[in-house]
Protein backbone atom coordinates (compact mmCIF):
# COMPACT_ATOMS: atom_id res chain seq x y z
CA UNK A 1 0.00 0.00 0.00
CA UNK A 2 1.17 3.52 -0.74
CA UNK A 3 2.08 6.09 1.87
CA UNK A 4 1.09 9.70 2.55
CA UNK A 5 3.68 12.50 2.78
CA UNK A 6 3.42 12.41 6.56
CA UNK A 7 4.02 8.64 6.67
CA UNK A 8 7.01 8.94 4.33
CA UNK A 9 8.65 11.70 6.37
CA UNK A 10 8.18 9.81 9.64
CA UNK A 11 9.44 6.57 8.06
CA UNK A 12 12.61 8.31 6.86
CA UNK A 13 13.10 10.00 10.23
CA UNK A 14 12.77 6.64 11.96
CA UNK A 15 15.12 4.91 9.51
CA UNK A 16 12.41 2.55 8.27
CA UNK A 17 11.47 1.68 4.69
CA UNK A 18 7.77 2.02 5.47
CA UNK A 19 5.39 2.84 8.30
CA UNK A 20 1.64 2.93 8.57
CA UNK A 21 -0.86 4.82 10.66
CA UNK A 22 -0.88 3.54 14.22
CA UNK A 23 2.80 2.50 14.31
CA UNK A 24 4.82 4.02 17.12
CA UNK A 25 8.19 5.21 15.85
CA UNK A 26 11.27 6.87 17.31
CA UNK A 27 12.02 9.73 14.94
CA UNK A 28 15.20 11.76 14.62
CA UNK A 29 14.43 15.45 15.02
CA UNK A 30 15.85 17.92 12.49
CA UNK A 31 14.96 21.14 14.30
CA UNK A 32 13.76 21.75 17.88
CA UNK A 33 12.40 25.17 18.86
CA UNK A 34 11.73 26.52 22.34
CA UNK A 35 10.40 29.99 23.16
CA UNK A 36 10.39 32.19 26.23
CA UNK A 37 6.84 31.24 27.19
CA UNK A 38 7.35 27.51 27.66
CA UNK A 39 11.12 27.25 27.26
CA UNK A 40 11.99 28.00 30.90
CA UNK A 41 10.58 24.61 32.01
CA UNK A 42 12.86 22.99 29.39
CA UNK A 43 15.85 25.02 30.58
CA UNK A 44 15.23 24.16 34.23
CA UNK A 45 15.01 20.46 33.34
CA UNK A 46 18.27 20.67 31.35
CA UNK A 47 20.00 22.20 34.34
CA UNK A 48 18.58 19.56 36.69
CA UNK A 49 19.77 16.84 34.34
CA UNK A 50 23.18 18.43 34.00
CA UNK A 51 22.87 17.58 30.32
CA UNK A 52 24.24 19.35 27.28
CA UNK A 53 22.23 19.84 24.07
CA UNK A 54 22.52 17.09 21.48
CA UNK A 55 23.30 19.31 18.48
CA UNK A 56 23.85 23.07 18.54
CA UNK A 57 22.94 23.37 14.86
CA UNK A 58 19.48 21.95 15.36
CA UNK A 59 18.18 24.02 18.25
CA UNK A 60 16.45 27.37 17.85
CA UNK A 61 15.48 29.59 20.78
CA UNK A 62 13.08 32.48 20.21
CA UNK A 63 11.82 35.19 22.53
CA UNK A 64 8.44 36.10 21.08
CA UNK A 65 5.80 35.68 23.78
CA UNK A 66 6.81 38.37 26.27
CA UNK A 67 8.52 40.57 23.77
CA UNK A 68 9.15 42.83 25.55
CA UNK A 69 7.82 41.71 28.95
CA UNK A 70 4.94 43.56 30.58
CA UNK A 71 4.69 41.65 33.86
CA UNK A 72 7.27 40.56 36.42
CA UNK A 73 6.83 36.85 35.69
CA UNK A 74 7.30 37.52 31.99
CA UNK A 75 10.50 39.46 32.69
CA UNK A 76 11.78 36.46 34.65
CA UNK A 77 10.89 34.05 31.83
CA UNK A 78 12.82 36.23 29.39
CA UNK A 79 15.73 36.39 31.83
CA UNK A 80 15.74 32.56 32.12
CA UNK A 81 15.72 32.26 28.34
CA UNK A 82 18.65 34.60 27.78
CA UNK A 83 20.61 32.90 30.56
CA UNK A 84 20.07 29.48 28.96
CA UNK A 85 21.15 30.74 25.55
CA UNK A 86 24.32 32.22 27.04
CA UNK A 87 25.19 29.31 29.35
CA UNK A 88 24.57 26.64 26.72
CA UNK A 89 26.10 28.62 23.89
CA UNK A 90 22.96 28.30 21.73
CA UNK A 91 23.80 29.28 18.17
CA UNK A 92 20.40 30.17 16.74
CA UNK A 93 18.76 32.74 18.98
CA UNK A 94 16.14 35.32 18.00
CA UNK A 95 15.54 37.93 20.67
CA UNK A 96 12.23 39.71 19.98
CA UNK A 97 12.62 39.96 16.20
CA UNK A 98 9.41 38.16 15.32
CA UNK A 99 7.20 35.16 16.00
CA UNK A 100 8.92 31.76 15.85
CA UNK A 101 6.44 30.47 13.29
CA UNK A 102 7.53 33.16 10.85
CA UNK A 103 11.21 33.30 11.82
CA UNK A 104 11.85 29.58 11.28
CA UNK A 105 10.58 29.52 7.67
CA UNK A 106 12.20 32.90 6.88
CA UNK A 107 15.58 31.87 8.19
CA UNK A 108 15.79 28.58 6.36
CA UNK A 109 15.14 26.16 9.23
CA UNK A 110 12.11 24.69 7.47
CA UNK A 111 12.49 22.57 4.34
CA UNK A 112 10.35 19.85 2.80
CA UNK A 113 10.92 16.47 4.43
CA UNK A 114 12.22 17.74 7.75
CA UNK A 115 10.83 16.82 11.17
CA UNK A 116 10.43 19.88 13.41
CA UNK A 117 9.08 20.15 16.94
CA UNK A 118 8.44 23.25 19.05
CA UNK A 119 7.11 24.10 22.49
CA UNK A 120 4.09 25.73 20.91
CA UNK A 121 0.90 24.23 19.56
CA UNK A 122 1.12 26.30 16.37
CA UNK A 123 4.43 24.66 15.40
CA UNK A 124 2.25 22.83 12.85
CA UNK A 125 2.59 25.99 10.67
CA UNK A 126 5.74 24.66 8.95
CA UNK A 127 3.79 21.97 7.11
CA UNK A 128 3.02 24.74 4.63
CA UNK A 129 6.49 24.07 3.22
CA UNK A 130 6.13 20.27 3.06
CA UNK A 131 7.71 19.51 6.44
CA UNK A 132 6.34 17.40 9.31
CA UNK A 133 6.04 19.71 12.30
CA UNK A 134 4.12 19.58 15.54
CA UNK A 135 3.85 21.13 18.98
CA UNK A 136 5.10 19.32 22.07
CA UNK A 137 5.37 20.07 25.78
CA UNK A 138 8.33 21.39 27.69
CA UNK A 139 9.38 18.24 29.54
CA UNK A 140 9.35 16.33 26.29
CA UNK A 141 11.42 19.09 24.71
CA UNK A 142 14.03 18.63 27.45
CA UNK A 143 14.27 15.03 26.29
CA UNK A 144 14.61 16.11 22.63
CA UNK A 145 17.25 18.68 23.57
CA UNK A 146 19.33 15.96 25.24
CA UNK A 147 18.99 13.12 22.71
CA UNK A 148 17.50 14.49 19.47
CA UNK A 149 14.76 11.88 19.24
CA UNK A 150 11.06 11.66 20.00
CA UNK A 151 8.38 8.98 19.76
CA UNK A 152 5.38 9.54 17.53
CA UNK A 153 2.33 7.49 16.81
CA UNK A 154 2.12 7.70 13.00
CA UNK A 155 -1.14 9.60 12.42
CA UNK A 156 -3.96 8.68 10.11
CA UNK A 157 -4.30 11.34 7.42
CA UNK A 158 -7.40 13.32 6.50
CA UNK A 159 -7.21 14.71 2.99
CA UNK A 160 -8.67 18.21 2.68
CA UNK A 161 -9.31 18.61 -1.02
CA UNK A 162 -9.83 22.25 -1.92
CA UNK A 163 -11.08 22.79 -5.46
CA UNK A 164 -11.91 25.94 -7.42
CA UNK A 165 -10.55 29.46 -7.31
CA UNK A 166 -10.94 31.92 -4.45
CA UNK A 167 -13.30 34.76 -5.29
CA UNK A 168 -12.26 38.41 -4.73
CA UNK A 169 -11.57 39.23 -1.05
CA UNK A 170 -11.91 35.57 -0.06
CA UNK A 171 -8.64 34.37 1.46
CA UNK A 172 -6.85 31.20 2.64
CA UNK A 173 -8.09 32.01 6.16
CA UNK A 174 -11.65 31.60 4.90
CA UNK A 175 -10.71 28.14 3.59
CA UNK A 176 -9.35 26.98 6.93
CA UNK A 177 -12.28 28.46 8.87
CA UNK A 178 -14.63 26.61 6.52
CA UNK A 179 -12.70 23.40 7.16
CA UNK A 180 -13.01 23.96 10.92
CA UNK A 181 -16.75 24.43 10.55
CA UNK A 182 -16.92 21.06 8.75
CA UNK A 183 -14.55 19.07 11.00
CA UNK A 184 -15.08 20.76 14.36
CA UNK A 185 -12.46 21.43 17.03
CA UNK A 186 -11.73 17.74 17.58
CA UNK A 187 -12.45 16.46 14.08
CA UNK A 188 -8.80 15.73 13.36
CA UNK A 189 -7.55 14.84 16.85
CA UNK A 190 -4.31 12.77 16.67
CA UNK A 191 -4.48 12.92 12.83
CA UNK A 192 -2.65 14.65 9.96
CA UNK A 193 -4.39 17.11 7.66
CA UNK A 194 -3.09 17.05 4.09
CA UNK A 195 -4.26 19.94 1.92
CA UNK A 196 -4.58 19.18 -1.80
CA UNK A 197 -6.37 20.45 -4.88
CA UNK A 198 -6.34 23.23 -7.43
CA UNK A 199 -6.88 26.00 -4.89
CA UNK A 200 -3.88 24.86 -2.82
CA UNK A 201 -1.70 24.51 -5.94
CA UNK A 202 -2.50 28.13 -6.81
CA UNK A 203 -2.06 29.33 -3.24
CA UNK A 204 1.06 31.27 -2.17
CA UNK A 205 3.37 29.99 0.54
CA UNK A 206 1.95 32.74 2.80
CA UNK A 207 -1.51 31.21 2.41
CA UNK A 208 -0.30 27.65 2.92
CA UNK A 209 1.36 28.68 6.19
CA UNK A 210 -1.99 30.19 7.28
CA UNK A 211 -3.80 26.90 6.58
CA UNK A 212 -1.27 24.73 8.39
CA UNK A 213 -1.05 27.18 11.30
CA UNK A 214 -4.64 26.36 12.21
CA UNK A 215 -4.44 22.56 11.76
CA UNK A 216 -4.18 22.22 15.54
CA UNK A 217 -7.50 24.03 15.96
CA UNK A 218 -9.11 20.86 14.59
CA UNK A 219 -6.99 18.84 17.01
CA UNK A 220 -4.57 17.71 14.29
CA UNK A 221 -1.01 16.58 14.95
CA UNK A 222 0.20 18.30 11.79
CA UNK A 223 -0.97 20.03 8.63
CA UNK A 224 0.92 19.54 5.39
CA UNK A 225 1.04 20.71 1.77
CA UNK A 226 3.09 18.91 -0.90
CA UNK A 227 6.11 20.95 -2.03
CA UNK A 228 6.11 22.46 -5.53
CA UNK A 229 7.62 25.30 -7.57
CA UNK A 230 6.21 27.89 -5.15
CA UNK A 231 7.86 26.11 -2.22
CA UNK A 232 11.20 25.93 -4.07
CA UNK A 233 11.02 29.61 -5.03
CA UNK A 234 10.36 30.57 -1.38
CA UNK A 235 13.32 28.48 -0.19
CA UNK A 236 15.73 29.47 -2.96
CA UNK A 237 17.54 32.25 -1.11
CA UNK A 238 16.87 30.91 2.37
CA UNK A 239 18.15 27.33 2.31
CA UNK A 240 21.57 26.22 1.13
CA UNK A 241 21.59 22.54 2.17
CA UNK A 242 19.90 19.95 -0.08
CA UNK A 243 16.59 18.55 1.07
CA UNK A 244 14.28 15.70 0.14
CA UNK A 245 10.79 16.29 -1.14
CA UNK A 246 8.11 13.74 -0.33
CA UNK A 247 4.78 13.29 -2.09
CA UNK A 248 1.80 11.12 -1.25
CA UNK A 249 1.45 7.98 -3.38
CA UNK A 250 -1.60 7.68 -5.62
CA UNK A 251 -2.73 4.69 -3.55
CA UNK A 252 -1.99 6.28 -0.15
CA UNK A 253 -4.68 5.63 2.45
CA UNK A 254 -6.78 8.52 3.75
CA UNK A 255 -9.02 7.93 6.73
CA UNK A 256 -11.40 10.66 5.54
CA UNK A 257 -11.67 13.09 2.63
CA UNK A 258 -13.10 16.57 3.16
CA UNK A 259 -14.14 18.42 0.00
CA UNK A 260 -14.25 22.21 -0.07
CA UNK A 261 -15.33 23.98 -3.24
CA UNK A 262 -14.04 27.53 -3.07
CA UNK A 263 -15.93 28.77 -6.12
CA UNK A 264 -18.91 29.36 -3.83
CA UNK A 265 -16.97 30.12 -0.64
CA UNK A 266 -17.86 33.38 1.11
CA UNK A 267 -15.77 35.23 3.70
CA UNK A 268 -16.04 33.33 7.00
CA UNK A 269 -16.15 34.46 10.62
CA UNK A 270 -15.51 32.28 13.69
CA UNK A 271 -17.82 33.50 16.47
CA UNK A 272 -17.26 33.19 20.24
CA UNK A 273 -16.00 30.99 21.79
CA UNK A 274 -14.66 28.42 19.34
CA UNK A 275 -12.62 28.52 16.11
CA UNK A 276 -15.11 26.01 14.69
CA UNK A 277 -18.16 28.17 15.46
CA UNK A 278 -17.99 29.50 11.91
CA UNK A 279 -20.61 31.38 9.87
CA UNK A 280 -20.71 33.26 6.56
CA UNK A 281 -19.72 36.87 7.26
CA UNK A 282 -23.27 38.06 6.56
CA UNK A 283 -24.54 36.24 9.64
CA UNK A 284 -22.14 38.10 11.94
CA UNK A 285 -22.28 41.44 10.09
CA UNK A 286 -23.14 44.53 12.13
CA UNK A 287 -21.56 43.34 15.40
CA UNK A 288 -19.94 46.41 16.99
CA UNK A 289 -16.20 46.02 17.60
CA UNK A 290 -13.89 47.58 20.17
CA UNK A 291 -10.65 46.08 18.86
CA UNK A 292 -9.41 44.68 15.56
CA UNK A 293 -6.17 42.70 15.39
CA UNK A 294 -4.56 42.31 11.95
CA UNK A 295 -1.44 40.14 11.75
CA UNK A 296 0.04 37.39 14.04
CA UNK A 297 1.71 34.14 13.00
CA UNK A 298 -1.57 33.10 11.36
CA UNK A 299 -2.06 36.09 9.09
CA UNK A 300 0.83 38.51 9.55
CA UNK A 301 2.63 38.17 6.21
CA UNK A 302 2.81 40.50 3.20
CA UNK A 303 -0.16 39.06 1.36
CA UNK A 304 -2.25 39.59 4.49
CA UNK A 305 -1.21 43.22 4.87
CA UNK A 306 -1.77 43.96 1.16
CA UNK A 307 -5.32 42.67 1.61
CA UNK A 308 -5.80 44.81 4.73
CA UNK A 309 -4.26 47.92 3.13
CA UNK A 310 -6.77 47.71 0.30
CA UNK A 311 -9.55 48.53 2.78
CA UNK A 312 -7.69 50.88 5.11
CA UNK A 313 -5.97 53.10 2.51
CA UNK A 314 -7.25 56.68 2.81
CA UNK A 315 -9.81 55.76 5.51
CA UNK A 316 -10.04 56.57 9.21
CA UNK A 317 -10.53 54.01 11.96
CA UNK A 318 -13.58 55.06 14.05
CA UNK A 319 -12.47 56.72 17.27
CA UNK A 320 -14.10 54.15 19.59
CA UNK A 321 -12.00 51.35 18.10
CA UNK A 322 -8.35 50.31 18.35
CA UNK A 323 -6.96 48.66 15.25
CA UNK A 324 -3.73 46.77 15.96
CA UNK A 325 -1.26 45.91 13.19
CA UNK A 326 1.00 43.02 14.19
CA UNK A 327 3.63 41.93 11.63
CA UNK A 328 4.87 38.35 12.12
CA UNK A 329 8.55 39.31 11.87
CA UNK A 330 10.91 42.24 11.47
CA UNK A 331 11.54 41.17 7.88
CA UNK A 332 7.86 41.80 7.25
CA UNK A 333 7.90 44.96 9.35
CA UNK A 334 10.72 46.35 7.19
CA UNK A 335 8.92 45.47 3.98
CA UNK A 336 5.81 47.21 5.28
CA UNK A 337 7.96 50.29 5.96
CA UNK A 338 9.70 50.21 2.60
CA UNK A 339 6.44 49.81 0.74
CA UNK A 340 4.77 52.66 2.60
CA UNK A 341 2.24 50.47 4.40
CA UNK A 342 3.27 51.54 7.90
CA UNK A 343 2.46 55.12 6.93
CA UNK A 344 -0.79 53.99 5.37
CA UNK A 345 -1.84 52.22 8.59
CA UNK A 346 -0.68 55.08 10.85
CA UNK A 347 -2.46 57.65 8.68
CA UNK A 348 -5.69 55.75 9.24
CA UNK A 349 -5.19 55.74 13.00
CA UNK A 350 -3.98 52.15 13.40
CA UNK A 351 -1.52 51.13 16.11
CA UNK A 352 1.55 49.33 14.73
CA UNK A 353 2.98 46.83 17.22
CA UNK A 354 6.44 45.28 17.21
CA UNK A 355 6.69 41.82 15.72
CA UNK A 356 5.80 39.37 18.51
CA UNK A 357 2.95 37.20 19.77
CA UNK A 358 1.16 40.30 21.06
CA UNK A 359 -2.35 39.99 22.45
CA UNK A 360 -3.15 36.66 20.75
CA UNK A 361 -2.27 34.61 23.82
CA UNK A 362 -3.63 37.17 26.26
CA UNK A 363 -0.20 38.26 27.48
CA UNK A 364 -0.16 41.97 26.58
CA UNK A 365 -0.65 44.70 23.94
CA UNK A 366 -4.41 44.54 23.57
CA UNK A 367 -6.46 42.70 26.16
CA UNK A 368 -10.22 43.18 26.09
CA UNK A 369 -12.55 44.26 28.88
CA UNK A 370 -15.87 42.78 30.00
CA UNK A 371 -18.44 43.32 27.26
CA UNK A 372 -15.86 44.26 24.61
CA UNK A 373 -15.59 42.54 21.24
CA UNK A 374 -12.42 41.90 19.26
CA UNK A 375 -12.16 40.66 15.68
CA UNK A 376 -8.74 39.22 14.99
CA UNK A 377 -6.91 37.41 12.21
CA UNK A 378 -5.24 35.11 14.75
CA UNK A 379 -6.07 31.47 15.37
CA UNK A 380 -7.87 30.99 18.64
CA UNK A 381 -10.94 32.61 20.21
CA UNK A 382 -11.40 30.58 23.37
CA UNK A 383 -13.40 32.29 26.07
CA UNK A 384 -11.21 34.60 28.13
CA UNK A 385 -8.07 33.99 26.05
CA UNK A 386 -7.54 37.69 25.29
CA UNK A 387 -8.72 39.16 28.56
CA UNK A 388 -12.06 39.21 30.37
CA UNK A 389 -14.06 35.98 29.93
CA UNK A 390 -17.13 38.11 29.32
CA UNK A 391 -15.44 39.68 26.31
CA UNK A 392 -16.00 38.25 22.83
CA UNK A 393 -13.39 37.19 20.27
CA UNK A 394 -14.19 36.73 16.58
CA UNK A 395 -11.77 35.41 13.93
CA UNK A 396 -11.60 36.27 10.23
CA UNK A 397 -9.32 36.92 7.28
CA UNK A 398 -7.29 40.14 7.04
CA UNK A 399 -9.66 41.43 4.33
CA UNK A 400 -12.72 40.99 6.55
CA UNK A 401 -10.87 42.36 9.59
CA UNK A 402 -9.71 45.48 7.74
CA UNK A 403 -13.10 46.19 6.17
CA UNK A 404 -14.62 45.72 9.64
CA UNK A 405 -12.05 48.00 11.31
CA UNK A 406 -12.92 50.83 8.96
CA UNK A 407 -16.66 50.30 9.46
CA UNK A 408 -16.41 49.81 13.24
CA UNK A 409 -18.43 46.63 13.06
CA UNK A 410 -18.16 43.20 11.39
CA UNK A 411 -18.48 43.84 7.66
CA UNK A 412 -18.46 41.82 4.46
CA UNK A 413 -15.31 42.85 2.58
CA UNK A 414 -16.85 42.17 -0.82
CA UNK A 415 -18.48 44.82 -2.96
CA UNK A 416 -22.27 44.52 -3.02
CA UNK A 417 -22.28 43.23 -6.61
CA UNK A 418 -19.95 40.36 -5.66
CA UNK A 419 -22.27 39.09 -2.92
CA UNK A 420 -24.79 36.48 -3.84
CA UNK B 1 -1.13 0.28 38.92
CA UNK B 2 -4.54 0.81 40.54
CA UNK B 3 -5.86 4.06 41.96
CA UNK B 4 -8.96 4.50 44.10
CA UNK B 5 -10.59 7.85 44.86
CA UNK B 6 -13.74 9.90 44.55
CA UNK B 7 -14.81 11.99 41.57
CA UNK B 8 -14.42 15.56 42.82
CA UNK B 9 -15.06 17.57 39.66
CA UNK B 10 -16.98 17.01 36.44
CA UNK B 11 -16.29 19.24 33.43
CA UNK B 12 -17.83 19.47 29.96
CA UNK B 13 -16.33 19.24 26.44
CA UNK B 14 -13.46 21.34 25.04
CA UNK B 15 -11.80 22.41 28.29
CA UNK B 16 -8.68 24.17 27.01
CA UNK B 17 -5.25 24.77 28.47
CA UNK B 18 -6.30 28.45 28.51
CA UNK B 19 -9.06 27.40 30.94
CA UNK B 20 -6.52 25.53 33.05
CA UNK B 21 -3.89 28.26 33.05
CA UNK B 22 -5.09 31.53 31.58
CA UNK B 23 -2.07 33.69 30.72
CA UNK B 24 -3.66 36.68 32.42
CA UNK B 25 -3.72 34.89 35.80
CA UNK B 26 -0.31 33.19 35.65
CA UNK B 27 1.92 35.21 37.96
CA UNK B 28 4.16 32.34 38.99
CA UNK B 29 4.99 29.00 37.41
CA UNK B 30 5.35 27.22 40.76
CA UNK B 31 2.97 24.20 40.75
CA UNK B 32 1.11 25.35 43.88
CA UNK B 33 0.50 28.77 42.29
CA UNK B 34 -0.66 27.18 39.00
CA UNK B 35 -3.07 25.06 41.09
CA UNK B 36 -4.64 28.20 42.60
CA UNK B 37 -5.58 29.66 39.20
CA UNK B 38 -6.54 26.35 37.60
CA UNK B 39 -9.92 26.59 35.76
CA UNK B 40 -10.54 30.04 37.27
CA UNK B 41 -12.81 31.37 34.50
CA UNK B 42 -14.57 28.02 34.16
CA UNK B 43 -15.07 27.05 37.80
CA UNK B 44 -13.41 29.25 40.44
CA UNK B 45 -14.07 26.59 43.09
CA UNK B 46 -12.03 23.93 41.22
CA UNK B 47 -8.92 24.13 43.44
CA UNK B 48 -11.07 23.83 46.59
CA UNK B 49 -12.98 20.87 45.17
CA UNK B 50 -9.81 18.99 44.28
CA UNK B 51 -7.84 19.89 47.41
CA UNK B 52 -8.56 16.62 49.27
CA UNK B 53 -7.15 14.64 46.31
CA UNK B 54 -9.31 12.73 43.84
CA UNK B 55 -10.44 12.21 40.29
CA UNK B 56 -11.63 14.55 37.54
CA UNK B 57 -14.00 13.50 34.77
CA UNK B 58 -14.33 15.52 31.57
CA UNK B 59 -15.89 15.35 28.13
CA UNK B 60 -14.40 15.47 24.64
CA UNK B 61 -11.23 17.27 23.54
CA UNK B 62 -9.95 17.82 27.09
CA UNK B 63 -6.83 19.99 27.10
CA UNK B 64 -7.23 21.51 23.65
CA UNK B 65 -5.26 24.57 22.58
CA UNK B 66 -1.85 25.67 23.71
CA UNK B 67 1.02 23.26 24.42
CA UNK B 68 1.63 24.97 27.77
CA UNK B 69 2.56 22.46 30.44
CA UNK B 70 1.27 24.90 33.05
CA UNK B 71 -2.18 23.37 32.33
CA UNK B 72 -1.56 19.77 33.43
CA UNK B 73 0.90 20.93 36.13
CA UNK B 74 -1.89 23.03 37.67
CA UNK B 75 -4.44 20.22 37.36
CA UNK B 76 -2.08 17.78 39.08
CA UNK B 77 -0.94 20.20 41.79
CA UNK B 78 -4.58 21.02 42.60
CA UNK B 79 -4.96 17.42 43.79
CA UNK B 80 -6.05 15.53 40.67
CA UNK B 81 -4.86 11.93 40.84
CA UNK B 82 -6.25 10.87 37.47
CA UNK B 83 -8.30 12.45 34.67
CA UNK B 84 -10.94 10.43 32.82
CA UNK B 85 -12.19 11.96 29.57
CA UNK B 86 -14.11 11.01 26.45
CA UNK B 87 -11.10 12.15 24.43
CA UNK B 88 -7.94 14.15 25.09
CA UNK B 89 -6.27 16.73 22.86
CA UNK B 90 -2.98 15.18 21.78
CA UNK B 91 -0.44 17.60 23.27
CA UNK B 92 -2.24 17.54 26.62
CA UNK B 93 -2.29 13.73 26.62
CA UNK B 94 1.47 13.57 26.16
CA UNK B 95 2.16 16.45 28.56
CA UNK B 96 0.06 14.89 31.32
CA UNK B 97 1.89 11.55 31.12
CA UNK B 98 5.22 13.37 30.84
CA UNK B 99 4.67 15.22 34.12
CA UNK B 100 3.30 12.14 35.87
CA UNK B 101 -0.43 12.90 35.78
CA UNK B 102 -2.34 9.70 34.86
CA UNK B 103 -5.06 10.10 32.22
CA UNK B 104 -7.46 7.51 30.78
CA UNK B 105 -9.40 8.04 27.60
CA UNK B 106 -12.75 6.23 27.64
CA UNK B 107 -15.73 6.70 25.34
CA UNK B 108 -18.98 7.03 27.30
CA UNK B 109 -17.25 7.75 30.62
CA UNK B 110 -18.78 11.22 31.09
CA UNK B 111 -22.29 9.95 31.65
CA UNK B 112 -21.31 7.03 33.85
CA UNK B 113 -19.35 8.98 36.49
CA UNK B 114 -20.72 11.64 38.80
CA UNK B 115 -19.34 13.82 41.52
CA UNK B 116 -19.00 11.82 44.74
CA UNK B 117 -18.76 8.41 43.04
CA UNK B 118 -16.07 6.12 44.42
CA UNK B 119 -13.98 4.89 41.49
CA UNK B 120 -11.17 2.40 41.00
CA UNK B 121 -8.98 2.88 37.93
CA UNK B 122 -6.46 0.35 36.64
CA UNK B 123 -3.97 2.35 34.59
CA UNK B 124 -2.39 -0.66 32.90
CA UNK B 125 -5.64 -2.27 31.73
CA UNK B 126 -7.71 0.92 31.32
CA UNK B 127 -10.57 -0.59 33.36
CA UNK B 128 -12.55 1.99 35.32
CA UNK B 129 -14.88 0.60 38.01
CA UNK B 130 -17.56 2.83 39.52
CA UNK B 131 -17.92 1.23 42.96
CA UNK B 132 -20.82 3.47 43.92
CA UNK B 133 -22.97 2.44 40.95
CA UNK B 134 -21.48 -0.96 40.24
CA UNK B 135 -20.61 -0.18 36.63
CA UNK B 136 -17.41 -1.01 34.75
CA UNK B 137 -16.03 0.78 31.70
CA UNK B 138 -13.15 -0.19 29.44
CA UNK B 139 -10.88 2.76 28.65
CA UNK B 140 -7.71 2.91 26.56
CA UNK B 141 -4.85 1.56 28.67
CA UNK B 142 -1.74 3.69 29.04
CA UNK B 143 1.06 2.08 26.95
CA UNK B 144 3.69 0.36 29.11
CA UNK B 145 6.55 2.74 28.35
CA UNK B 146 4.39 5.72 29.36
CA UNK B 147 3.00 3.95 32.42
CA UNK B 148 6.54 3.45 33.65
CA UNK B 149 7.00 7.19 33.30
CA UNK B 150 3.86 7.94 35.32
CA UNK B 151 4.83 5.48 38.06
CA UNK B 152 8.23 7.11 38.42
CA UNK B 153 6.78 10.62 38.59
CA UNK B 154 7.34 11.77 35.02
CA UNK B 155 9.69 11.79 32.06
CA UNK B 156 12.24 13.96 33.82
CA UNK B 157 12.79 11.24 36.45
CA UNK B 158 13.36 8.68 33.68
CA UNK B 159 15.86 10.97 31.97
CA UNK B 160 17.71 11.42 35.26
CA UNK B 161 17.84 7.64 35.75
CA UNK B 162 19.19 7.07 32.26
CA UNK B 163 21.90 9.64 32.81
CA UNK B 164 22.93 7.83 35.97
CA UNK B 165 23.01 4.54 34.06
CA UNK B 166 25.65 5.72 31.64
CA UNK B 167 28.03 8.20 33.19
Amino acid sequence: MGMTITEKILAAAAGKPAVQAGDIVQANIDVAMAHDGLGPIVFKAMRELGADVWDRDKIVVVIDHSAPPSALLHAELVQDTVAFVEDYNIKHFYNMTGVAHQLLPENGFVTPGRVLVGTDSHTCTYGGLGAFSTGIGSTEMASVFTNGRLWFRVPETIQVHVSGTLRPHVMPKDVILKMLQILGVAGATYKALEFTGECIENMSVDGRLTLCNMAVEAGAKNGIVAPDEKTRAYLKDRVTKPYTEYFSDADAHYTQIVEIDTSALEPQVACPHSPANVVNVGEAAGKRLDQVLIGTCTDGRMEDFYAAAHFIRGKQIPRHLRCLILPASNEIYRRLMREGLIDLFLDAGCIVLNANCGPCGGMHEGLIAKGEACLGTHNRNFKGRMGNPEGEIYLSSPATAAASAVAGCITDPRAKEDRQ
Amino acid sequence: MKLTAKILSKLADNVSTDDMSSAKYVISTAPEELAKICMRDLDPTFPDKMAQGGFLVAGKNFGCGSSREWGPIGVKAAGTRCVFAEEFARIFYRNALNIGLPVIECKGIHETLDIGDEVEADLSTGVIVNKTRGTTMQGIPIPDFLLEQVEKGGLLEILKERRNDCP
